[in-house]
């Protein structure tokens, strides 16, 4: 008996050794230690043996038992093994190098410098406004103290439209409507205006890379009891030092527009020297890049606002040169041009 | 306009003053000044005044002459000179050896065989005129030797400042009233302008002069006659020319100084032409010449000067070729006048002719200025011209006086205002130093505006603040936020909705957001064959191509479309603009606000590509508004349109635009592989809708039941509507998973989602649902398919 066992255990050893799927190792632990297998029915003769036999080829059919079934088991986990590393082989090796597919939507660079000025003024409590490229005489000159035959409508060549409207050439053509929209609010609850509006403009002149006839620009006015030049230059700098994210200086010189009185030409420091001078600001260390003011007593009166109670500032932003000094846009018209090659660029909104 | 430091400075004393530093603050104060100052004179050194002692032909050359020059020093010096003028006993200007001119050192060298130690300069070499055609003749009485610059003010510092940035200062177009800006920065005081006394000349006859027309606002004139000096003093010359304008004569030196000077133009008239001087304007058209040769066409609207009945100028533009002065004018005839300003606008843009005078006028000038003008000319004139006379007391009709302006306001105005503490000492001297009048009591100030302010500048109080605050300085403002109290800032719902579509589009569409002109492109639209829908019109479109404002952006699109046909094979690009349908009851444009989408695709089949275009509307509407939108056919309004599948876009019964496929012509001429189409839709009809609410539905723990049921139909519509009808809560959810043509026709397979929130639903419950929604649908002809 004792060499039959031997003899299981090499032979079963040397099979289990040529096996290779879970398949053939679970028939084969079948055909070995099931109820029927090669080890059972010799276990079945054990009664046959003597009393003092019994415990010592008892004990040894179990080492033997227990010696086979860790080598199923190993082999097994070897199989196992053999198969997942078989399945992750399986896994063909991709080329990361070849380009991306990077076919995005855009949005138009006057949206995406539209909305961070947005953001920008929003978190200072600003509303934002939105009106008409269709205006009346009333509302973009008239009310804004530039009464017919005043030289500053010289400044603008305007284009008008058969029935005497015209295409409004400064978004300071919304601001009486503002003032009339939240004059209540102002006077009745003391609520301050505060309040931005982006928009087109027209002016009928030749385009070049420099000059468009339809342009963006963005107005925004503050009205209240005791609003100041102080607070306009703080005002102006704040915002500024948020939209180019870095701290501007700024400068106010005289600036005449008829709607403001004090009006200033605000300057900031040059963007790429910082204020030494260089080519881009014409070596004066400074770029022109606002008109703003107080406004002036008649603008707020047309308003239906009291001058005498309330003051306020306007200024008017160029979106459009905010965008071309931001992404580096040379020509205007690339901005209208409806090139796909030009616009799809500007594929993120960073807000 | 160029500025003379010199010139200012004879009017305010800048001694121990850096120049360049009050030119800097007059730019942060008064009117931006250019970049670029020029440092005349800086790079001219060692030319002194020489005299030809004599002139010698040179042997070789008809040209050239050998002098012997007097340069003070105790020999004279050989010099060869190719100047047509030179001659013995002249006094020029000489550079000597080792002198600097521009970038030029003068060095002996050897001209034409002889040594020549030197250079006789022309006016144009020592930078004082454009004068090339022979050396500078100096009468003047200098010894020899002596440097040019202490004879000449060649020294000097010149500024520009852009005429723009004074069209509201009517004082600033004249050296005087820019040194009073340099005496108020400076904190120094304004001299008087040297006058002659004109009441010396009372006893005189005056002129014959009336102004017949309420445009001329005073006319003040005078006789004056003898006048012999007919070349300017070289300071004066140099002045004119370093401030942008050429030496002609005395005479006509004298009135461009005076304009430079006072910012008062002037004019003078042969006094044999304009015996009866009367200011008017003629009720029929007519042709005039002015002094510079050209006819010019004069309307009812044009205010002349005139002999009687005859025009002799064009009131403050030009005057005429016929009264000019000639070489036999003994005695002229000066005028120093105001005129409408808006008036003489309108005739310099109806002439197309703007003159360095009409330019001034247009601005207000102050009449108060007429006279002293007068006085400042006869000043210098008796000064240079010994001879000059005098020949007429001053005649001077003063027709339009400005109101007197004062303006009264307290302490507490000015610090709301400026937001920071300025003494009242500093407001009183600030004021004074620009020629204001000033009374402080308390708190309270007077101020009296002068007459050079008063023209239309310096109205309000607000206009006080600004005088106070630029001499000031802004960059001398401590800055500080509003005190203004916080409300809640509302979101505006059309700004909202606009840029949630743009999110959707590009993030999820990834489609492309393109701008375009408000106007049809007519050349655009042609070569797509689309034509012009007819609306209002520019009336000043200095291009034809554009003076149709479009009622829609989608021919806009699609010339849009065209131009980037290439870019990719497929692509989808959209727009929020401007578009204006005619004009409404009150008169006014009927200007909307629209979205619009266009998709081009070569690879998408038209069905697939229209379906695209119709999700992302749905979605627009979904996401933002929680709402579903229906379509219904419609007929084609424009020639872009394709007759079929053109679909009005509803959503809770409201129109908002429409959806479609180009027009096949359009489309190829576009590209003749693509599918094309469009849909626009209005922002402000789209804005209104009221966001339906979400509703939580709390998810069934039970399973549902899947039903698919397959009808032999076109369209989907009236099986969604008879589902729709059966008005069953246990429906959660419809959708089409198969369509299917054969013979027969057309089929929908249709899978309707049931379930129940507390139980699991049977068959039998659920069947008896759908045969409703089978027998409805079997009533209007939709079968079951077998």
């Amino acid at each position: 008996m004792k060499e039959k066992l031997e003899a299981i255990r090499k032979k079963a050893e040397a099979e289990l050794d040529s096996l290779t799927s879970p398949e053939q190792i679970e028939s084969f632990r079948v055909a070995v230690l099931g109820k029927k297998g090669e080890l059972t029915s010799i276990l079945k003769m054990m009664g046959k043996l003597s009393a003092e036999e019994r415990p010592v080829m008892g004990q040894l059919a179990n080492d033997v038992r227990s010696f086979i079934e860790e080598k199923i088991t190993e082999k097994a986990n070897e199989i196992k093994e053999k198969e997942m590393q078989r399945e992750i082989d399986s896994m063909p090796l991709f080329d990361v190098s070849a380009p991306s597919d990077l076919s995005r939507g855009s949005y138009h660079p006057i949206t995406l410098v539209q909305r961070e000025c947005e953001r920008i003024f929003k978190s200072m409590g600003f509303t934002v406004e939105d009106y008409s490229e269709v205006v009346t005489d009333y509302e973009c000159f008239e009310s804004l103290n530039i009464p017919k035959h005043h030289p500053a409508r010289d400044m603008q060549d305007t284009y008008y439209l058969e029935n005497g409207q015209l295409l409004k050439s400064q978004t300071s053509a919304a601001q009486n409507a503002i003032y009339k929209k939240y004059k209540d609010a102002l006077i009745n609850d003391g609520v301050p205006i505060k309040a931005i509006f982006p928009g087109r403009c027209f002016r009928n002149e030749a385009t070049d890379a420099c000059h468009e006839n339809t342009f963006f620009q963005m107005e925004g006015v503050m009205v209240d009891k005791d609003i100041s030049i102080s607070n306009l230059i703080y005002f102006m700098k704040t915002m500024l030092s948020e939209v180019f994210r870095k701290d501007i200086k700024v400068r106010l010189r005289p600036g005449f527009f008829p709607f403001v009185e004090p009006g200033f030409e605000l300057d900031i420091s040059c963007l790429i020297c910082g204020g030494e001078g260089c080519p881009s600001c014409k070596h004066s260390g400074w770029l022109e890049l606002c008109p703003c003011g107080m406004i002036h007593p008649e603008v707020l009166k047309a308003g239906g606002i009291d001058p005498d109670k309330y003051t306020g500032f306007a200024f008017g932003l160029g979106l459009t040169r905010l965008a071309m000094m931001k992404y580096g846009i040379k020509d205007i018209r690339d901005l209208n041009s409806g090139s796909l090659k030009s616009l799809s660029q500007f594929t993120d909104d960073e807000n | 306009m160029f500025l003379s430091m010199n010139w200012i400075a004879d009017f305010v004393d800048l001694t121990g003053l850096d120049r360049l530093d009050l030119i800097h603050r007059f730019s942060l104060s008064t009117a931006e000044v250019e970049n670029e100052i020029f440092m005349k004179g800086s790079d001219l050194s060692g030319v002194v005044v020489a005299e030809i002692k004599s002139v010698e032909p040179h042997p070789d050359s008809k040209k050239l002459h050998l002098l012997k020059v007097d340069i003070g020093e105790e020999n004279l010096v050989d010099v060869v000179c190719g100047a047509p003028n030179v001659r013995v006993g002249m006094k020029t200007a000489f550079a000597k050896v080792g002198a600097q001119i521009g970038d030029i050192t003068i060095t002996p060298r050897p001209l034409a065989g002889f040594m020549s130690n030197g250079m006789c300069c022309s006016e144009k070499e020592i930078g004082i005129s454009d004068d090339h055609s022979g050396i500078m003749d100096i009468t003047d009485d200098v010894p020899n030797g002596t440097d040019i610059k202490d004879v000449y003010e060649i020294d000097d510092i010149v500024f520009e400042v852009d005429n723009k940035s004074l069209t509201n200062r009517p004082d600033l177009w004249g050296h005087y009233g820019i040194a009073r800006e340099f005496a108020a920065l400076a904190g120094r005081p304004l001299k008087p302008l040297p006058t002659a006394d004109l009441s010396a000349y009372n006893s005189l006859p005056k002129v014959d002069m009336k102004i017949e027309d309420p445009l001329c606002q005073r006319y003040s004139c005078l006789q004056v006659e003898n006048i012999s000096v007919s070349v300017s003093p070289v300071n004066m010359r140099i002045r004119l020319f370093y401030c942008g304008m050429r030496a002609i004569n005395f005479l006509a030196d004298l009135t461009n100084y005076l304009m430079l000077e006072m910012g008062q133009p002037m004019h003078a008239f042969d006094s044999r032409k304009v015996e009866k001087i009367r200011i008017k304007r003629f009720k029929e058209p007519f042709v005039f010449q002015t002094l510079d040769g050209v006819n010019r066409n004069i309307d009812e609207n044009t205010l002349m000067i005139c002999n009687d009945s005859t025009p002799v100028a064009i009131a403050g533009i030009m005057g005429g070729l016929d009264s000019e002065i000639v070489d036999d004018t003994t005695t002229l005839t000066l005028e120093s006048a105001t005129f409408d300003a808006v008036s003489i606008r309108k005739s310099t843009v109806r002439l197309g002719h703007r003159t360095d005078a009409s330019m001034r006028y247009e601005k207000c000038l102050d009449p108060e200025m007429t006279v002293p003008a007068i006085a400042r000319f006869v000043e210098i004139l008796t000064s240079v011209d010994s001879g000059a006379k005098v020949v007429s007391s001053l005649t001077d009709e003063y027709a339009y006086h400005y109101d007197k302006v004062t303006l009264n306001f307290d302490k507490a105005f000015v610090d709301k205002y400026t937001g920071i503490e300025i003494s009242s000492d500093t407001i009183v001297k600030t004021l004074l130093s620009l020629g204001f009048e000033v009374s402080l009591d308390g708190d309270s100030f007077t101020v009296g505006v002068p007459s050079w302010r008063a023209t239309k500048d310096v109205t309000i109080k607000a206009d006080i603040i600004e005088e106070i605050t630029r001499i000031y300085g802004y960059d001398n403002f401590d800055i500080h936020t509003s005190r203004a109290p916080l409300y809640p800032v509302r979101p505006y719902e059309e700004k909202t909705v606009e840029d949630k579509i743009k999110d959707i589009l590009v993030k999820r569409y990834s489609l492309h957001e393109l701008h375009s002109y408000v106007w049809a492109y007519y050349d655009e639209y042609k070569a797509l064959g689309i034509e012009v829908a007819d609306n209002i019109k520019l009336v000043n479109a200095t291009n034809p191509n554009i003076e149709t404002i479009r009622r829609s952006i989608v021919p806009t699109q699609l010339v849009q479309v065209r131009s980037n046909v290439g870019f990719a094979t497929d692509f989808g690009v959209f727009e929020i603009g401007r578009t204006v349908n005619g004009l409404k009851d009150d008169g006014l444009c009927d200007e909307h606000k629209k979205l619009c989408i266009t998709l081009y695709s070569k690879t998408e089949g038209i069905e697939t590509l229209y379906f695209r275009l119709r999700d992302m509307l749905c979605v627009i509407a979904s996401d933002i508004k929680h709402r579903e939108l229906s379509f219904k056919a419609v007929n084609p309004e424009y020639n872009y349109e394709h007759p079929r599948n053109l679909n009005e876009i509803l959503c809770n019964g409201v129109s908002l635009g429409k959806m479609g496929i180009a027009f096949p012509s359009v489309a190829k001429k576009i590209d003749k592989k693509a599918n094309i189409v469009f849909a626009e839709i209005d922002i402000a009809a789209f804005a209104s809708l009221t966001a339906a609410p979400i509703v939580y539905d709390e998810p069934s723990k039970f399973p549902g039941i899947d039903i698919d049921l397959s009808f032999v139909s076109d369209i989907f519509a009236p099986i969604g509507d008879a589902i729709k009808n059966a008005d069953c809560a246990l429906i959660k959810n419809v959708q089409v998973i198969d369509t299917y043509s054969d013979e027969t026709g057309k089929s929908i397979t249709t899978r309707l989602t049931f379930s129940h929130p507390e139980k699991t639903l049977t068959r039998d419950e659920v069947m008896e649902i759908v045969n409703g929604i089978i027998e409805k649908l079997r009533e209007i002809g939709v079968a079951l398919k077998q």
